[in-house]
């Protein structure tokens, strides 16, 4: 299992050719509490950067990119009702969905964790 | 996640080293440096201003006096009635009103609270405290509309900080007991521990407070003292902004404008019997007419169904003949901790301002149901 990370503070955790993706424990406390979340339909499937999910705090909604293309194959189903939980354990209970690889080779352009902790500072 | 803001040319209140140890987030807002929140979260300070004191530095607002060179009140009333549509002479000494500064289209160019002063030898003196965006602004039309015989003095050597919730009375009050019976909409000149306040019974939170002016330069040392009492913590503009919200108070630049009047504002309660009948106002044939045939368009409370927020510019429409009609759109919208979901208001065509009526919002490209709801969404505790 290999982590990986977006500049736009998504996770994505690889176990063979399926990603678990959600956001980052910075986007969480940099987004504030989260109070609305609406996640994409499992079978749906997504290129690289397009919309995939939308995570809204108190103060602003943002976009969530799907970091990597494929299709959805599970999301998280109680997050919708629970979406404090984003700011609880966003890499943990927090994910958003699994989307299985379209091109492993897209994981590449992605970075490690050193190096996400670097940009974040 | 977007770059940092420019923060060049930010103005910085006399409390900004504070707020930087309070763990704040500093945003800019109206050309100041300005907590958004600390570190419990906005959620967090909402929640404990409606069951404890929250304190807000609310100093990068506009205070000034009008002083009258005769030293009658009449004038420095009559002088401010020409600007705005209260009744400003009715004010007793230490009693505060809210209202509006209009254009002579009747549009509003900044709300403002108007204090005639209560304190002994100052009672021909009115106190005013506008917007930060627009303060600017607002002296410029002063000078240029006032009579010569009436004083604008700009108060840019005050602090300015709320103290709001059901507990912040007894907090000052420990300190000026004589504040526990001050009413609603009432101010008082006093010593709070070592430092000289106008204290009035006031906010733009819903809840009963206190508003306080202090000296800037004892602003640190009184909000040390204030943020002592275990009742009180500090909170930032995110919840001033959801409180507020549910209050159902406008926030300027936002829920009013220069395009929007007092009566399409739903603030029509600002405006007293005697200036209804009198005008004498800028833009009073608007508001007249506004008053005796209704506005076409009313500000009101929406209630969006579901968890999503609707925010500012969401387009609101009505279902017609099975097709959907623009009838307004929200000027707020955000989540209510209180309420426990998404809140917002809006303007609508009058129509449709009776509450409970369905509407629709088109929220990022889908169609949200919601209702027209009464303002305020929590109720208002003024201690009355």
């Amino acid at each position: 299992m290999t982590t990986y990370f977006t500049k736009d503070h998504e996770y994505l955790r690889v176990e063979g050719d399926t990603a678990t993706v959600g956001i980052t424990d910075y986007a969480q406390s940099q987004l504030g509490d989260v109070v609305f979340v609406e996640l994409p339909a499992v079978g749906q499937s997504f290129k690289q950067g397009a919309e995939a999910a939308v995570v809204e705090s108190v103060k602003a909604a943002s976009d969530v990119y799907a970091p990597v293309s494929g299709e959805v194959v599970a999301v998280n189903d109680k997050l919708p009702d629970n979406p404090a939980t984003i700011n609880e354990d966003p890499e943990g209970a927090g994910w958003f969905m699994k989307i299985r690889l379209a091109d492993k080779g897209e994981l590449d352009k992605l970075m490690d964790e050193a190096a996400y902790k670097a940009m974040v500072g | 996640m977007a770059a940092a803001p420019e923060t060049d040319d930010l103005k910085f209140t006399p409390l900004n080293d504070w707020h930087v140890a309070q763990g704040a987030r500093m945003v800019p807002f109206a050309g100041y440096s300005m907590p958004v929140q600390y570190r419990d979260g906005i959620i967090a300070e909402h929640n404990w201003t409606r069951e404890h004191a929250g304190l807000f530095d609310v100093s990068h607002m506009g205070q000034c006096f009008l002083i009258p060179k005769d030293g009658q009140f009449e004038t420095a009333a009559r002088a401010l009635e020409a600007l705005v549509p209260a009744d400003v002479l009715a004010l007793k000494p230490g009693q505060q009103r809210y209202s509006q500064f209009l254009n002579d289209e009747g549009g509003i160019l900044d709300d403002l609270m108007i204090t005639r002063l209560g304190f002994e030898g100052h009672h021909h003196w009115l106190y005013l405290v506008v917007n930060a965006a627009c303060k600017d602004a607002d002296y410029a039309h002063m000078r240029a509309k006032l009579p010569t015989d009436v004083e604008l003095r700009i108060a840019d050597n005050l602090a300015l900080l709320a103290l709001q919730g059901p507990e912040a009375v007894a907090v000052v009050a420990t300190y000026a007991p004589q504040l526990a019976a001050l009413p609603f909409m009432m101010s008082l000149d006093l010593p709070l521990g070592p430092h000289w306040c106008h204290v009035s019974r006031t906010g733009y939170t819903g809840e009963d407070g206190v508003e306080i002016s202090v000296k800037a330069a004892e602003a640190a040392a009184f909000v040390a003292m204030l943020s002592a009492d275990p009742r009180v913590k500090p909170i930032g503009l995110g919840a001033r902004d959801s409180l507020r919200l549910e209050a159902g108070l406008c926030l300027y630049g936002h829920d009013i404008d220069t395009t929007t009047s007092p009566v399409e504002g739903d603030l029509k309660w600002s405006i007293q019997k005697r200036r209804r009948e009198e005008g004498g106002f800028p833009g009073a044939d608007r508001v007249k007419r506004e008053l005796k045939e209704g506005p076409v368009r009313l500000r009101v409370g929406i209630l969006p169904e579901g968890r999503q927020p609707a925010r500012e510019g969401t387009e609101i429409f009505a279902a017609e003949n099975e097709q959907l009609r623009k009838i307004g759109v929200i000027t707020s919208g955000g989540f209510g901790p209180s309420v426990g979901g998404p809140v917002a208001m809006g303007y609508v065509e009058t129509a449709f301002a009776t509450p409970d009526t369905p509407v629709i919002l088109v929220v990022r490209g889908k169609e949200l149901p919601g209702r027209v709801h009464a303002l305020p969404f929590a109720p208002h505790r003024y201690f009355r």
